[in-house]
């Protein structure tokens, strides 16, 4: 892979993360050093290689002498920065925002074609998702099969929008979008049209191998079998950002 | 003044069911219904799923039999696919399938019904059940957990797990098989054929003790419907539709499964989630016809396996002549059927090319109509869907062995019930008899619930006492 182009003259910034002393450039963000220095800190909607969404929440830390939760994906090091990922209070939210996902859509893993290799379910198991506290919507959404290759299931959404991000920023082609808001809030292909009759999709299946869950697969595909590799973003990416 | 008599929940049966007996002002039985009293609603909501979704999908009617839908399933979709799949694919879903037949017939013969044939009818029902059993006859458990294991640990080894399984898939499987897992599965398969054996040796020295039983547990006139091979033998996987009567005439042969719409109907009636299944040119209810072990042997002319044909020669005996008619023959069925299971594995897995990769046809869907037809341990289980041109689920119909066994099932509890039970002096080894014909089906109600139209849920609320304390109706 490509390094990273380094800015000229950025600072370098020293900090403590969950009381491990490190030194970090200081137009990195805190997600970026928790990373580098294999500090295990969850997301949904964060990628590598991707903008900044701040969507999902789940990378929330806390910062000493700060009131409220940052979350690590858009907060930027700073110098003797203080932060813990790894509190009790942390773990409760997490765990949260785990089970109101499940409860929003129809996250059935057994028969999942993303089971097992599912970052959702992942993430699940490592919160100690058992069960969920709260009710199920249980709302019916359709699926949208209509393409040649890939087959779009909105009950396994959760909106982390990758795929509307790498479609944008590094396809370059834009199908995919946001529509409505809150509970009715949906991914669409243009201008909500069929995803087959999409005319601006390249059918390069970049926003298939993004998504963390079962929403976006390949045709052809059973239980269990929709293994996803995120491994070309990061390369792709940095080449990019080289131009 | 007329009575009836609630058996709820009948015990060891996979699902839940309710028996009602309706007495007459004399306390005789009058009439007799079995009620299935859950509902699931698997063919609803399937719609709109991928068609790929549904081996999974459907699995989860059962933990006991995933494998049989599993492969129904499958089957339904390489039709959609409309492709043949690879021979050794064929042969590797063929050994799953009875694996499962092994495991499923053991846990109905050991753990359910075999408290009722060594500990009696009319033994205390706290001990009778397969611990009774332990303590009584531990050799015989202990075999009946052995087989199990056996057949489930081929099921784990090929499928990666024991339940629900997802190594099947449209097209064959997902993976060939392992020289290391193929030489776990034939290092079972001797053990297993000798506990088989053995059982069957013993059972056979218990069924002159039970010739009353014989007589009078659904020993009725009925059809019997199954998958046999192309050359009439006894099938399990594949084959042709073939019907017989209750003399022993074929009346349908050689019926390609994808028009078994042409020999079943299905009817409803309004107290109990299961449909009434029947055979369509002589109408209902009079096309009453059985499914399952005893259906397969009756129709087939030979297993083709060594020592089975053996026991099926053996089976015929039971009666001087035609198809052995009485439902609590299901039981020697059954074992006959896993000794076959056991030597047929061992077969397949000899052969020479099943250690072969190419496992799996790969094709889009190029119909808009399925039908996958499978033997479940319980009997001929059909799968029927219909897709949109994106390969969406825009209809399923399911036709489960026990629903087949219904109207029959239905017919044996009234004639057990007319036979041993008077309401006079209400014993519960009487309501026992009830239970066990039923058992003898052997029924997987979990897989058999279905709903037609609007079925109206009526809940009671009555206190200690008996009194109705409050109603709810939802139409």
């Amino acid at each position: 892979m490509p390094p990273p182009p380094t800015p000229a003259n950025v600072r370098v910034v020293t900090l403590t993360i969950d009381g491990q002393d490190l030194s970090a450039r200081a137009d990195e963000t805190i997600i970026e050093v928790c990373r580098e220095n294999q500090i295990p800190i969850p997301s949904l909607c964060y990628l590598d290689g991707l903008s900044i969404w701040g969507a999902c929440r789940l990378c929330l830390v806390e910062i000493a002498g700060q009131g409220r939760l940052f979350a690590a994906c858009a907060t930027q090091v700073a110098e003797g920065m203080q932060v813990l990922t790894n509190t009790e209070r942390l773990r409760r939210y997490r765990r949260t925002i785990v089970e109101l996902l499940f409860a929003e859509r129809s996250h059935i893993c057994s028969v999942c074609v993303s089971n097992g290799h599912c970052e959702l379910q992942h993430l699940a198991q490592t919160c100690g998702v058992d069960h969920v506290r709260v009710p199920y919507r249980q709302a019916r959404y359709q699926m949208d099969s209509s393409h040649e290759l890939f087959r779009l299931d909105h009950n396994r959404c959760i909106l982390c929008t990758r795929c509307v991000r790498v479609c944008d920023e590094i396809e370059g082609a834009h199908t995919w979008d946001l529509m409505g808001r809150g509970s009715d809030c949906l991914v669409i292909t243009d201008l909500a049209q069929p995803w087959g009759d999409s005319e601006t999709c390249t059918g390069c299946g970049k926003c298939v191998q993004v998504c963390p869950t079962g929403a976006l697969v390949k045709q052809g595909t059973s239980a269990g079998e929709m293994v996803k590799d995120q491994h070309f973003l990061p390369i792709l990416a940095r080449r990019r950002q080289a131009r | 003044m007329s009575r009836t008599i609630s058996i709820e929940p009948v015990t060891r049966i996979e699902g839940h069911a309710r028996i009602s007996l309706q007495l007459d002002d004399q306390g005789q039985v009058q009439d007799a219904r079995f009620h299935l009293t859950q509902f699931r609603g698997f063919e609803k909501f399937c719609e709109g799923r991928p068609y790929r979704e549904m081996p999974a999908l459907t699995a989860r009617t059962c933990g006991i039999c995933p494998v049989s839908h599993v492969l129904a399933a499958n089957k339904a979709c390489d039709h959609l696919l409309s492709v043949s799949i690879p021979p050794t694919a064929e042969k590797l879903r063929r050994i799953i399938n009875l694996a499962q037949l092994t495991q499923s017939h053991a846990l109905s013969f050991f753990h359910l019904s075999s408290p009722d044939l060594l500990l009696g009818w009319d033994a205390d029902p706290a001990s009778r059940n397969i611990f009774g059993v332990m303590r009584q006859n531990p050799d015989l458990a202990r075999d009946g957990i052995r087989l199990r294991q056996i057949g489930q640990t081929i099921i784990e080894t090929l499928g990666g797990k024991k339940i629900h399984p997802t190594w099947v898939v449209p097209g064959g499987v997902s993976e060939a098989l392992t020289a290391d897992k193929h030489a776990v599965m034939l290092r079972l398969l001797p053990e297993g054929l000798e506990i088989a054996k053995r059982t069957y040796a013993f059972f056979k020295t218990l069924v002159p003790k039970f010739l009353d039983e014989a007589a009078h547990f659904g020993s009725q006139d009925t059809l019997f419907l199954s998958l046999v091979s192309p050359e009439g033998n006894l099938e399990h996987y594949d084959g042709v539709l073939r019907l017989k009567d209750a003399r022993g005439r074929i009346l349908e042969d050689q019926v390609p499964t994808w028009e078994y719409e042409r020999l079943v109907g299905e009817a409803v009636e309004d107290f109990s989630y299961m449909k009434f299944p029947y055979y369509k040119p002589q109408g209902y209810p009079k096309g009453i016809y059985r499914v399952g072990p005893l259906a397969r042997l009756n129709n087939a002319n030979a297993c083709g396996t060594p020592y089975a044909d053996v026991a099926l020669a053996e089976f015929r005996m039971l009666q001087e002549s035609g198809p052995v008619a009485s439902s609590f023959h299901y039981h020697y069925a059954r074992l006959v059927e896993i000794i076959f299971a056991l030597e047929m594995m061992e077969r397949l897995l000899k052969d020479p090319r099943i250690l072969d990769t190419r496992v799996r046809a790969r094709a889009r869907s190029n119909r808009d109509e399925g039908i996958g037809v499978a033997e479940a341990p319980r009997g001929t289980l059909m799968h029927h869907y219909r897709i949109d041109e994106n390969g969406l689920i825009t209809w399923v119909n399911l036709i489960i062995a026990t629903g087949h066994n219904n109207l029959a099932m239905n017919q044996a509890i009234r004639q057990v019930a007319k036979t041993y039970v008077d309401g006079n002096h209400l014993q519960e080894g009487m309501l026992n008899r009830v239970e066990a014909v039923i058992r003898c089906f052997d029924p997987c109600l979990s897989c058999a619930s279905h709903a037609f139209g609007q079925m109206p849920l009526l809940i009671e609320l009555r206190d200690a006492a008996g009194a109705l304390v409050d109603r709810l109706c939802r139409d």
